[in-house]
């Protein structure tokens, strides 16, 4: 059960096929390999977490709130949202329609020895948010699948979540940037302009 | 009275004989507080019903008070302005995920209402509510306390002017003498 996922796609072809997509989205990234992924196509509009595990759909929620008339889209792995699923019940009673989830699912917790996550063992992400109130909710397995859904998380009535499997290739962690007080202030100024963001 | 309340709450709005609550609210508003997250808590029940009730402020119901350290992260990356209010109890849940704005800088107003102190009838909430403002220091939030119910109003502005114009985190405390001993009769 170690070391096996029953994704076949990259995780690292699956970020750059979103981004292609965002447009003027704003994104948040959840610690570990999907913030790694993410500092290979790093954008001011993206937050990446380096910490907090479980916070990165909470953080999408509170942004979508601020920002109602932007897209938001969270990226992060299964481990990370089986931490906060506690996220999806708030998330769905509150039906934020600008907001997306999409978890990079490799079904292990790839930092810290290839451990089998839930979803390894039958935990299904798309079926709980789809429980827990999310307007759509699906998994996709597939580039073709990809390939539709890809726009659909930066257009499609939120909550909206995509689970999508991919393989456990691990790529060398991209040292960026990652201190959070610069990120935030990077991506704050970027989005509100210095003197709201500073003021 | 109708049990209906916004996002279902099975609430009904009571003359409360504390002003307190109120006092909270105001200065949510002078603080241009936009976000209010919250697990309810007895003490908080007035206010909460006030946050749902005003169409300026989204007031979000969580799972876990640590959600809501998340959520205030994140309506701050988009400019807005957040309460979280809880029960003693939820500070242990939130520990780890206060990392987050400790180490980004970002402001953090939490509304604390205190048990296992004054005239606590439940032993089980003594380990959690005699260590709060401990573990509160330890992961690096300022702590204030509100004992008497006419200041409260005021700690708690006082307490969103440091965290907003400091980028800290701000614990305040609300004692359990402000709520006196839980009638259990009823």
């Amino acid at each position: 059960m170690t070391g096996e996922s029953s994704g076949t796609m990259d995780r690292r072809a699956v970020m750059r096929t979103i981004v292609a997509h965002r447009g003027d989205a704003l994104i948040v990234t959840g610690l570990g390999s999907t913030t790694y992924d993410a500092g290979t196509v790093d954008h001011p509009n993206t937050f990446c977490l380096w910490g907090g595990m479980g916070a990165a759909a909470m953080v999408g929620l509170g942004l979508a709130i601020a920002q109602p008339d932007r897209r938001v889209l969270v990226m992060t792995g299964d481990g990370e949202m089986l931490m906060g699923l506690g996220a999806f019940a708030t998330i769905g009673a509150q039906r934020p329609p600008n907001l997306a989830v999409a978890v990079i699912d490799n079904e292990h917790y790839s930092e810290t020895g290839m451990q089998a996550t839930h979803t390894r063992r039958g935990a299904d992400l798309a079926a709980m948010a789809k429980a827990c109130g999310f307007a759509a909710s699906e998994t996709v397995r597939t580039e073709d699948e990809l390939a539709a859904a890809a726009p659909k998380l930066f257009s499609q009535d939120g909550p909206f979540f995509v689970a999508i499997k991919v393989n456990t290739q691990r790529y060398p962690m991209s040292i960026r940037v990652r201190d959070g007080a610069y990120l935030k202030d990077r991506f704050r100024e970027n989005l509100l302009g210095a003197e709201r963001a500073f003021f | 009275m109708s049990a209906g309340s916004p996002h279902g709450a099975n609430v009904t709005k009571e003359p409360s004989p504390r002003l307190w609550p109120g006092d909270i609210y105001d200065a949510l508003k002078r603080a241009d507080v936009k976000q209010v997250a919250y697990v309810p808590d007895a003490g908080h029940k007035e206010l909460i019903l006030q946050c749902q009730a005003d169409r300026d402020m989204t007031a979000v119901s969580l799972t876990t008070e640590q959600e809501g350290v998340a959520m205030l992260a994140g309506a701050w990356l988009g400019g807005d302005r957040g309460a979280l209010l809880m029960q003693s109890s939820g500070v242990g849940n939130c520990i780890n995920m206060l990392s987050v704005p400790v180490h980004c800088r970002m402001p953090l107003l939490m509304v604390v209402t205190m048990r296992g102190e004054w005239g606590e009838f439940n032993p089980w909430q003594l380990p959690m509510g005699q260590n709060t403002e401990r573990v509160l220091h330890d992961i690096g939030v300022y702590v204030q306390r509100a004992t008497a119910p006419d200041e409260v109003g005021q700690v708690v502005y006082a307490a969103a002017q440091l965290a907003f114009s400091s980028n800290c985190q701000v614990a305040v405390l609300l004692s359990q003498r402000l709520l006196g001993f839980k009638d259990w009769s009823k």
